[in-house]
């Protein structure tokens, strides 16, 4: 599993794109946002926290359909799914790789964009926490969707459609934390139920993904 | 004799066939006198005027609204467990129906809303959840339309039915914590006193009562329709082997 996890990342790295891009069209959101919203920096700094964590979702959204589309095509996945480790591992790796490309820098480049965005100076550190919880959460969910949708020509849409909906509980506790934090006040409360959200998905889906799997592997 | 054996195409398409028009026949019946009544024989309420009215539609709707997605659930495990195609039929039949139901629910709430909050939509728990249930429906919907081996696309849908089911209840209470609430509390519970006056609450029933049987018989000839087609693409097939 750690060897598939090496081999993802190596994947993402060399073939570009897929690396940096999640960072880039996050970056481009949070630029964007002060074009529509006007530059008013008191009004950017209450909505900053929401903002970042929808670009962070969105952009989360971005590399979902190529999860398991390549090794699909190719027949690497037949491979895996009769190799000697469980399809739940390999989901798990899969979505643990996902997180490391696109989660993980995610949540590293957001401090320097909510400079950008004015966020109070007690915010950041929530803000990091509740995307360090909330991420992995948001990868595990898009490996369901991916799993379910790769069997289709055009799936990309359709998977945005399955995925969004699924995604609603983590963003409002992730906001939520993220909001309280800015506004110093108490997160404990949906600090909690974020990393309750996150260990039941994290749990749980790796099983309902590999069904999905199992019946696209047909 | 057990359930089960309605799980077989043949019988199912008879059992429905003498059902439907049954069914269909007292949905028409219920609706008429419990509209009837409840539009045109009740007084208006002492503060709600006459737009108390629209709870004849828009509690039913809600009802099944829910009560479908509940009825896709069990069918969809059904469909995993012990494989009956009717089942998965079933489930897909049921899906449009249910998001009309929501739809139905969405759009009375704010004609209703609209003279009696000021407001056509508010960011209350209530209607937040059943825009995602719409999301739910919509994505179900589009994955049965989207998979072209009917067996996959009862198996996918199935899971995420099964998954959906889960988020839609924790989406639910993430709303709740996540803003409070100005839609008032059920009309109707079993564990406490009535909430409705009796004038509102018997027409309530009758109309609940034509919404429920609407829901069956638009299922079951909806399903009849699935297992034609079925039966259609297979005949097909057939006629172009030999």
């Amino acid at each position: 599993m750690i060897r598939l996890v090496a081999r993802d990342l190596m994947l993402a790295v060399r073939a570009g794109g897929g690396f940096g891009l999640g960072v880039a069209f996050f970056l481009i959101v949070v630029t964007l946002v002060p074009f529509a919203m006007g530059p008013d920096t008191t009004r950017l700094s209450v909505i900053a926290p929401g903002v970042l964590w929808l670009g962070a979702l969105l952009a989360c959204l971005l590399s979902l359909d190529r999860m398991f589309a390549l090794d699909f095509e190719d027949g690497t996945l037949d491979l895996l799914a009769t190799a000697p480790i469980p399809l739940e591992g390999v989901v798990a790796a899969k979505a643990l790789a996902h997180w490391l490309t696109t989660g993980l820098p995610l949540t590293l480049v957001a401090p320097m964009l909510a400079v950008l965005l004015n966020l109070p100076a007690q915010g950041f550190t929530w803000l990091v926490v509740s995307l360090a919880l909330g991420t992995p959460a948001l990868s595990m969910i898009g490996a369901f969707g991916a799993a379910l949708t790769v069997g289709l020509k055009r799936g990309g849409l359709l998977l945005s459609l399955l995925v969004l909906p699924l995604y609603v509980p983590t963003l409002i506790f992730g906001a939520e934390v993220a909001r309280r934090g800015a506004e110093g006040m108490m997160v404990s409360t949906p600090l909690a139920l974020l990393a309750g959200v996150s260990g039941s998905v994290l749990a749980l889906l790796p099983f309902a993904a590999a069904g999905a799997l199992r019946v696209n592997l047909r | 004799m057990s359930l089960w054996e309605y799980a077989n195409p043949a019988r199912f398409m008879v059992l429905s066939a003498r059902i439907v028009p049954v069914s269909g026949g007292l949905a028409a019946l219920c609706l008429v006198v419990g509209l009837v009544w409840g539009f045109f024989l009740t007084p208006d309420d002492y503060r709600q005027g006459s737009t108390v009215k629209i709870i004849y539609l828009h509690v039913p709707a809600a009802m099944l609204a829910i009560n479908a997605w509940v009825m896709m659930l069990v069918a969809s495990l059904i469909w995993l467990i012990r494989r009956h195609h009717v089942s998965a039929l079933a489930a897909r039949a049921a899906g449009p129906v249910g998001i009309v139901m929501t739809l139905i629910a969405l759009v009375t709430g704010a004609f209703w809303g609209q003279p009696m909050w000021g407001t056509w939509w508010a960011w209350d728990p209530r209607l937040t959840s059943f825009l995602i249930l719409f999301l739910f429906y919509l994505g179900y919907i589009a994955l049965w339309a989207a998979i072209e081996d009917p067996d996959t696309a009862a198996d996918l849908t199935s899971i995420l039915c099964l998954v959906g089911s889960v988020f839609a209840v924790l989406s639910r209470y993430a709303v709740n914590f996540w803003n409070q609430g100005l839609h008032q509390g059920a009309s109707l519970s079993l564990d406490k006193e009535k909430n409705v006056a009796d004038v509102f609450y018997f027409p309530l029933l009758v109309c609940i009562a034509g919404f429920v049987l609407l829901f069956v018989t638009l299922v079951l000839v909806r399903t009849q329709t699935e297992i034609r087609a079925r039966r259609l693409h297979a005949l097909n097939l057939r006629a172009r082997m030999g």
